[in-house]
């Protein structure tokens, strides 16, 4: 392997025993998971709730000591160099923990303090992450009265007090409003830009979609897929272009015509006609002219891409949005 | 830590007087009633104060301190504590700056109740009351630590409350702080033997009168710590068990 991995698991397990009415009950939340994240990369965890996202990502932090399996992490055992890894990573659980009742700057230099910065330095750090993720406004006023996007600011900076090279992030817009998510996305990028690794976990499709170098799915303990989120779509084969035409005749008659495009399936269904084709976006105009070019007008034409919950669906038989609600 | 905890107390500081409302209330409402039963066993007439405040300190220990884990809880629920355990600190430090806290807070408690007292007939024993001192920190340590062990195991409140009052009643009921065991039949003073914040009592009050020389003042000091050790390790053990 050329590429320097900042997170390496094999095999990586976690079984919870629970007692319940006097009967011991195990329950594998993650069974047996495979990762390997690339230095500098955003990597995406995605998946429903409770499909062992946040109980992977407590292993690598050190947190929850895993049942079996083998992981590195920012090149460290994790089961023997804890203390290491610790100095060596930031973690931003989904409750944040902050400090509601002390100040941002408080809760910032005593971050600082338990990483065995001297108070200085402490001091002068939590001035220059206030500005870096600029919340000059409100760092002097207690946490409990910042709204949730102040408040996740306030988080990822106390997980990036010490200048770890590799961040892990659980939900970090969960609960967010559409502004701050964006707002949040942003500074997910510049930590990337800066030579940061980002791990994180969330359950919004759109965000995998949008932040991630690379995404691995996450279903019940067992991760279903992995890949970039181009390759997981282009994984589910054709974009699908949907034509209405004002009659089943000129309906009929446009899908014969197209069938031209060796499509890798067409369908019709009263007046729509379907059609399976991949690079949909390229073949739509010399679509347009054929029919156009004979004299089927089309009265509505929707192209639609894979999504990534299309690519959840397709691995797991579910919907990921269904799975939320 | 132990920074970063005080700083929480002293943004409510109000708290720690509400807090002396209830020792206030045993020595003006109770201690009366003590004095009327002046010359029974154990209790010698016109000495009741002698004897009421240093047990009287101990139940605040016991008491004061019992109840902390609640704040833990808050913390465990907002993730602070999770925060802290990701980062190199010790994980004794998490656990040693909250009990040292509530230490002090109760020995501020301590001192300002005996100066009260003084004025009601109090007679201290400067290094008596000093060493003292030491020993309700211990018991205060002792109870925060049992304290935030239970809020680590349940780390929700509702089962807390009752099980730290099912705990703190009869410790405090089998210490001969009320009454004098002296007046307790043979077996209640035996099942108190077995209570080792009794000796805490007793030690606190041979320490008031300046009796150095009392066993019982070595007794005390030494099944206090012993049991202080032995709650903080378990606390310590639940910390580290608290994401499983």
């Amino acid at each position: 392997m050329t590429e320097e991995l900042v997170i390496e698991t094999k095999g990586l397990k976690k079984t919870f025993v629970s007692k319940i009415k006097g009967k011991k009950k195990e329950v594998e939340a993650v069974k047996g998971v495979d990762l390997a994240v690339k230095k500098g990369e955003i990597f995406g965890f995605l998946g429903p709730n409770g499909a062992g996202k946040s109980t992977t990502q407590k292993m690598l932090s050190t947190l929850l000591p895993p049942t079996g399996g083998e992981a590195k992490v920012a090149g460290f055992d994790l089961q023997k160099e804890q203390s290491q890894i610790r100095k060596n990573i930031g973690y931003v659980s989904q409750a944040g923990g902050t400090d509601s009742g002390a100040t941002g700057y408080e809760n910032l230099i005593l971050q600082a303090q338990l990483y065995g910065i001297d108070d200085k330095t402490a001091k002068k750090q939590a001035e220059e992450l206030v500005k870096r993720f600029q919340m000059d406004s409100f760092a002097d006023r207690p946490a409990s009265t910042y709204s949730g996007g102040q408040k996740r600011r306030l988080d990822v900076a106390l997980g990036m007090t010490h200048r770890p090279q590799l961040l892990l992030l659980d939900e970090p817009t969960t609960g967010l409003d559409p502004q701050s998510r964006v707002y949040m996305w942003e500074e997910i990028k510049k930590l990337k830009a800066d030579g940061v690794s980002i791990f994180l976990t969330t359950h919004y499709m759109e965000e995998a979609d949008n932040l991630c170098d690379t995404i691995a799915i996450i279903d019940d303990g067992t991760i279903i897929v992995k890949g970039t989120p181009m390759e997981l779509k282009n994984s589910i084969g054709a974009d699908i272009i949907v034509f209405g035409f004002s009659d089943e005749n000129i309906a009929r008659k446009s899908e014969q015509l197209l069938e031209k495009f060796h499509p890798e399936k067409i369908t019709l269904e009263e007046t729509f006609v379907r059609l399976h084709i991949k690079d949909g976006d390229r073949a739509m105009p010399e679509v347009l002219r054929l029919l156009d070019a004979n004299n089927l007008k089309a009265q509505n034409i929707t192209l639609s891409r894979p999504s990534l919950d299309d690519v959840f669906l397709k691995y797991t038989g579910r919907s990921l949005r269904e799975d939320n609600k | 830590m132990f920074i970063r905890n005080m700083r929480q107390t002293l943004r409510s500081p109000i708290f720690v007087f509400v807090s002396l409302f209830q020792p206030l209330l045993y020595l003006f409402l109770f201690m009366p009633l003590l004095n009327g039963l002046g010359g029974v066993p154990g209790l010698p007439a016109g000495k009741t104060v002698q004897i009421f405040i240093p047990g009287l300190l101990v139940m605040m220990a016991l008491f004061g301190s019992a109840f902390v884990g609640f704040n833990l809880i808050d913390d465990i629920r907002s993730g602070v504590i999770e925060r802290f355990l990701v980062t190199p600190v010790s994980r004794s430090a998490i656990l040693l700056g909250r009990v040292l806290r509530d230490a002090l807070v109760l020995l501020t408690q301590c001192v300002l109740i005996t100066l009260v007292a003084i004025p009601l007939g109090l007679s201290v024993n400067v290094g008596g009351f000093l060493l003292s001192l030491v020993l309700y920190a211990m018991v205060s340590i002792t109870m925060a630590s049992m304290s935030y062990s239970f809020a680590l195991i349940y780390r929700i409140e509702d089962p807390l409350a009752p099980t730290l009052n099912t705990i703190t009643l009869p410790l405090s009921l089998l210490s001969g702080i009320m009454l004098p065991l002296a007046l307790a039949p043979l077996w209640l003073q035996d099942l108190a033997k077995a209570n080792p914040f009794s000796y805490a009592v007793n030690a606190s009050r041979a320490l008031f009168a300046g009796n150095f020389h009392n066993m019982d003042i070595i007794e005390g000091f030494v099944i206090v710590f012993l049991l202080m050790s032995v709650v903080f390790w378990w606390s310590l053990n639940s910390l580290r068990k608290l994401e499983e």
